[in-house]
Formats: structure tokens, sequence, C-alpha cells
């Protein structure tokens, strides 16, 4: 079972600000989402909404088919674990907590819980406030798993958590979706970590859809051109170019797109070196606020 | 375990030729399952079966129905050819132009040639 999204038109202010603009999506089910975004971009109000916490202002929210907003039967079947309120509250031990969501949840596994619980060596009697930084995420990603839930979602659930931990999230998270697909969303700021688990990453800037591509595709979008500034400049006319990096009377420029035969032909011909450029740097050059040229051009 | 410049399945596609070709996987043998790779290498099971079929597209590998996948009887002989095509092209025209470039003479490149494939060795 996984469920569906799809926002068409999709608007949340904040009462003069607006978090997100006319934000129109549509995910099938059934695969694992990377969300990316500066801090402030949207993250968290796009995945509060999907989740049916917050109410758009404009436009609709539809979670396999249904409106998800005050509807119980969708939303119990819908997870998000946040980064900022830990689950349950702070005077809850970890056993009360777990035995809540079993009610709360039809898609709820005890069993794995007690699982998972053992293998981030959580203490079941502890409350939430008696928990670390690291274990209380840990603890998010207890219940977001064991929920089970078709459409789970990750807010940055990985923060406070050392290096073993997060890999543990990752391959629990990987195991349990290849055991029982459903639909994942992930929002993070550690691209270089994460990313490989992604099928499609959507990045948010501003408050709208910047990017949406398989994560493989978006490895081959950048490429770096150096060269002798004249020849550099020549070429790239007429290309998307995300930034400049001048040294002495040479110059690198990253294009974002793909390059055809005859780009790559020409390149070699007037002796430009053509290089790969990472998935982080392409996300920094292109949510870079100070840019002008790049934008509009991207989408 | 993967750069982040190039597409994951490439790199999965290049590291499994690389298996066949030293003889790591032989002919016939069973190559780990696309979910057994995506949660060994922790990446997306699509990615994994995206180079499967590069693979299988390309002759490497072949599926038999609810077994899994294999290595193709001449998969070895077949990018062995491959490659030697390519050598002559992707290694020793590069270095003839670093050659040329840094002045070293065509002779002391085959004297030293002579001496490490008498050596035995690979050049290593």
């Amino acid at each position: 079972m996984t469920l569906s999204i799809r926002t068409d038109g999709l608007r949340v202010c904040y009462g003069d600000t607006e978090a997100l603009g006319d934000l129109t999506l549509d995910l099938p089910g059934g695969k694992i989402y990377g969300l990316l975004g500066r801090n402030g971009a949207g993250k968290s109000t796009l995945l509060a909404t999907l989740a049916g916490f917050r109410k758009p202002t404009a436009g609709t929210v539809r979670i396999g088919g249904e409106p998800i907003f005050e509807n119980l039967p969708v939303t119990s079947r819908t997870c998000l674990i946040r980064d900022d309120s830990g689950v349950g509250d702070t005077g809850d031990n970890l056993r009360d907590i777990l035995d809540m969501a079993k009610h709360l949840r039809p898609d709820w596994d005890d069993k794995y819980a007690g699982e998972l619980m053992d293998r981030f060596t959580l203490p079941r009697k502890k409350t939430v406030g008696q928990l670390s930084r690291g274990q209380r995420s840990a603890f998010g990603v207890v219940v977001g798993l064991a929920s089970r839930a078709p459409l789970t979602m990750f807010d940055e659930a990985h923060l406070g958590m050392d290096a073993p931990t997060r890999q543990l999230f990752l391959d629990e998270l990987l195991r349990d979706y290849l055991a029982r697909p459903r639909t994942f969303v992930i929002s993070t700021h550690l691209i270089e970590e994460q990313s490989p688990i992604f099928e499609e990453v959507l990045i948010i800037d501003r408050g709208r859809l910047l990017v949406r591509e398989e994560l493989d595709e978006l490895r081959t979008r950048g490429v770096s051109v150096t060269g002798p500034a004249e020849l550099v400049e020549e070429f790239v006319t007429g290309l998307t170019v995300l930034s400049r990096q001048r040294l002495g009377p040479t110059v690198q420029a990253m294009v974002y797109g793909l390059l055809d035969e005859e780009h790559r032909r020409r390149a070699r011909a007037k002796g430009l070196e053509l290089g790969p450029v990472g998935v982080q740097d392409l996300f920094i050059h292109l949510t870079d606020n100070g840019r002008t040229e790049a934008e509009g051009a991207i989408r | 375990m993967f750069d982040d410049h190039s597409p994951i399945y490439r790199q999965i596609a290049e590291q499994i030729k690389a298996d066949v070709l030293r003889g790591v996987l032989n002919a016939e043998e069973q190559v780990m399952s696309t979910n057994q790779y995506a949660a060994h290498y922790r990446i997306n099971p699509a990615t994994a079966a995206k180079a499967f079929q590069h693979l299988v597209d390309e002759g490497v590998i072949y599926k038999r129905r609810g077994v899994g996948m294999f290595v193709s009887a001449d998969a070895q002989g077949r990018l062995r050819d491959q490659r030697r095509e390519r050598f002559f092209a992707d290694v020793l025209e590069p270095m003839v132009a670093e050659a040329q470039a840094l002045g070293i003479p065509a002779a002391e490149i085959q004297t030293r040639i002579q001496q490490l494939f008498d050596q035995g060795g690979n050049g290593r």
C-alpha cells in the first residue's frame, strides 16, 4: 500500500508572509523522494501541509486522491516525523508513547517497533525529556518506521544523531522500504550522505519548486567549463550559467543542463576542459539567492 | 563508495564489468539481486535496477525468470574485446600526447615498455 501526493496551486501564508506559492506537484506513490532546500525555503511548511497539520491558504492537497486536511482516515495513514517537536510530550515515557501510537495508527507494527527500540538502544522507561537530542531523533525514526504508514515523511529526522546512528537510520529505512514499499519523503541538508537512497529529488526555493529530477539524472545536469576567459564566454553563450570563477586569465563556468554531443565536440575542439559537478555543488549554486541570470531559466 | 559526480547506475555497471573482466565474477555465476545490492550499498533500488538493466542490454548478464541474474557465458571475452579496442585510443594515444608535450623520445618509451614486459610486470 502506497499513497500518491498531489498538490495544485498550493499556497500557504503565515500572516503577510508567503511560505509556499503556487506549488503544483504530482508524485506517484511507492518512491523515496528527497526534499532539498535552503533554510526557510518552505520544506517544513510543505511537509506539514502534506500531513494535514496545516490548512492551505489556497490550492489543494490530495493524498492518495483524497483531501488530507481534517480527514482522519487519510491522516491516520500518513506519518510526519518532525525535527522540532518531538514525538509525544516531554513527560511521557517511551513505552506509553508506543502504546498510544499502536491505537492511533492502523498500520502500526508493534513487534517491529520493539526491534527498532533495541537496534537504536533506546530506554523504554525513560521520558522524552530525559533523552539526548540524538536519542530523541532516533525515537522519532522508530515511531516513523514502525507506523508503516503508506505515506511516511521525515523532516530532518537525523538531527543530533551521530554518524553511525544516521547510517543505521538509512539502513533501516531502506530495508523496510524494500520489504514493504511505500511512499517516503525525506527532507535533509545532508545531500551527499543521504541522496543515494532517493529515487527523485525535489528542490524548493523560496516557496517554489525549482527542480524535480531523478537523482541519477541530476548527477549529470551540472557541467563545469574551464579555459581561457574569452573561449569560455563564447562557449557558454545561450546556456544556463550558474556561476563563474576567475583565476587570472582562466575562467571556470558552471553550466546547468545536458550538453549535447555537438557542444562537447566544440569544447574539445577549442581545448576547453569539461568536468562534472556534484549534486551538492549543483544544489548550492541553484539555490544561491544572489544569482540573477539562472533564475527562471532552470524550469 | 560512489563518487558524487556521475550517475550511480553507471558506476555500479562499471564495477560489475570490472569484476567480470578480472574473473571475480565468473560465467554463469549468479549476481546479487537488485534489492541485495541496494541494501548493501545503501542506494535506491530503482537505481540498482537501472544498472542491472543496462548490463542485461549489453549482454554482460542475463535473467533467469524467477531465479535471478547470471553472468553471460561470453561476458568476459566480450568485455575484453571491447577494452582492447579502446586501449589504443584511451590509453596509448593520451600517453603519446603527454610524452610529446614533455619531450620524451619514442625510443626511451619503447625501451621502458620492453623492460616492463620482460619483468613480467603489468606496468602498475
